[in-house]
């Protein structure tokens, strides 16, 4: 590792001060993903602050739904009985990320933010314009099976690795973000941004702020959810592709849905048009591959993650009809 | 505020119930601090990046990876490592038993790993199946593949039937 300096912070407002005093501080929550790319000496700050003892931590019920504290642990979130209930989809896609090590570890905040798995991200030999703006991108001609397909350009193609995120996605989650000058909310799906030219710039947060909680609101027809994801093993493996779905089906017609896509996109990617596209029409196989071929309708895949195109309308599809046979 | 972890310093660790001071760089990983400056050579580095599980030990009674944990950051938490895991009369812990029974090692690296998360999966509650044991301790590898009798030593200890 690249020496820095700790920090240890008593409180959101001590973290935030020093956050604020030091440009290139980066705060250290599970370390899941900081002490990892700091020994690859991919992420070099100049301090680390040590947030793990300033609470926020709290998961809490509110009139509308649920309120998630940034430094509660993800096995904390999953294994809570009402959520797990109220929000089947959320805690699956929580027990189907990592190893059971590191969602003891890892806290939601920092799972927002971790990094993309690109080999080429995380080998600083590599050319990468995520990891030093302009030196190209060596994933586009490379091994890019894992890679994106939705919202990838030119300078990036970067796969965002994340399964609670596909949930809070589709969830309508909110995200919290604090700085010493002030708080504000942001809708998830704003969270994070498509590389476009600027792939350095992952999320819409200022270099003073941190995520100080995630909120879901309550959906009435969260029972009719699930969170799908395949992947190469059956556990502790990143998605080749991953769906948040939910569905509300009246008398054989859908009312409403929810569709988010990992694996496939450079950010969790909710699928609107898609959702759209099934109000009002038969809940059949017809009307969810439709639903399916509009999510990827906009794909641009390289040659050796062509095959996630398919695999994604498939599962999607799949998990829609098993929704629509679900027993509640 | 107070103060800041100094470039290098004299830090307190309570490992296996026993206070212990030791200087610490910031960047001195907790797996490093365990094998280097404690002289505790159980908890193993394997990947050194939390993908392999071999230097699982607890801290305050969850399964935690000591390569991805910074010691310094760890002043007053409760560590425990396979050295302590043994029953207070030196007995071995129950999961060091099975494993024995069932022979559940090849070559042993992975194993103090393998038996501290399954510590600490006890204590987030047993999978009630053999599937769940192999999901629950999917982030522990073993190269020499003694999956089926760690799985087996892992379901006598939740069963409580010895081999």
């Amino acid at each position: 590792m690249i020496p820095f300096a700790l920090h240890t912070a008593a409180s959101p407002e001590e973290a935030l001060g020093r956050l604020a005093d030091e440009p290139g501080a980066a705060l250290l929550a599970g370390g899941t993903t900081l002490v990892d790319l700091m020994k690859l000496e991919v992420l070099r700050p100049s301090a680390v602050i040590d947030i793990s003892r300033i609470g926020l931590d709290a998961i809490e019920r509110t009139p509308r739904g649920w309120r998630i504290g940034a430094l509660a642990r993800n096995r904390d979130v999953a294994a809570h009985p009402r959520i797990a209930a109220d929000l089947p989809l959320l805690s699956q896609a929580i027990l189907q990320g990592a190893s059971g090590a590191l969602r003891t570890m890892a806290t939601v905040g920092g799972n927002l933010l971790q990094r993309t798995r690109c080999g080429y991200f995380r080998d600083r030999t590599a050319a990468c314009n995520k990891r030093s703006p302009g030196a190209g991108c060596a994933a586009l001609d490379g091994v890019n099976r894992g890679h994106a397909v939705l919202g990838v350009s030119d300078a990036c193609i970067a796969t965002h690795p994340g399964d609670l995120a596909v949930a809070l996605a589709a969830l309508d989650a909110r995200v919290t973000l604090r700085s010493r000058d002030g708080e504000r909310t942001v809708a998830f799906t704003d969270f994070n941004l498509v590389p476009g030219n600027t792939p350095e710039r992952e999320t819409v947060m200022m270099p003073s702020e941190m995520v100080t909680a995630v909120e879901v609101p309550d959906l009435g027809y969260a029972r009719r959810s699930l969170y799908r994801k395949v992947r190469d093993r059956a556990s502790y493996q990143f998605a080749l592709v991953s769906c948040a779905v939910a569905l509300d089906v009246e008398e054989g017609v859908v009312r409403a849905a929810r569709i988010a896509l990992g694996g496939v996109g450079t950010k969790p990617w909710r699928a609107r048009e898609a959702e759209r596209s099934l109000v009002g029409r038969f809940a059949d196989a017809h009307a969810f591959g439709d639903a399916a071929a509009r999510a990827l309708a906009g794909a641009r895949p390289r040659p050796d993650n062509a095959f996630k195109v398919a695999m994604a309308e498939r599962v999607l599809a799949r998990c829609l009809l098993d929704l629509r046979e679900m027993a509640l | 505020m107070p103060p800041a972890v100094a470039a290098t310093g004299e830090h307190r660790l309570r490992v296996n119930g026993t206070e212990r001071t030791t200087s610490i760089t910031p960047s001195a990983t907790l797996l490093d601090t365990l094998r280097e400056r404690l002289g505790l050579f159980g908890t193993k580095k394997g990947c050194d990046h939390g993908q392999c599980g071999a230097c699982t030990v607890l801290v305050d009674g969850r399964r935690t990876l000591s390569c991805l944990v910074l010691a310094a950051t760890q002043q007053d938490r409760e560590i425990t490592t396979i050295e302590g895991l043994a029953r207070p009369d030196g007995s071995p812990h129950p999961l060091q038993e099975a494993f024995a029974a069932r022979d559940a090692f090849q070559c042993g690296y992975c194993t103090p790993g393998q038996i501290m998360s399954a510590a600490g999966l006890a204590n987030e509650g047993w999978p009630p199946d053999d599937d769940g044991i192999r999901e629950a301790m999917s982030g522990n590898l073993c190269r020499c593949g003694a999956y089926n009798t760690i799985v087996a030593a892992i379901r006598d200890v939740r069963d409580g039937t010895g081999a």
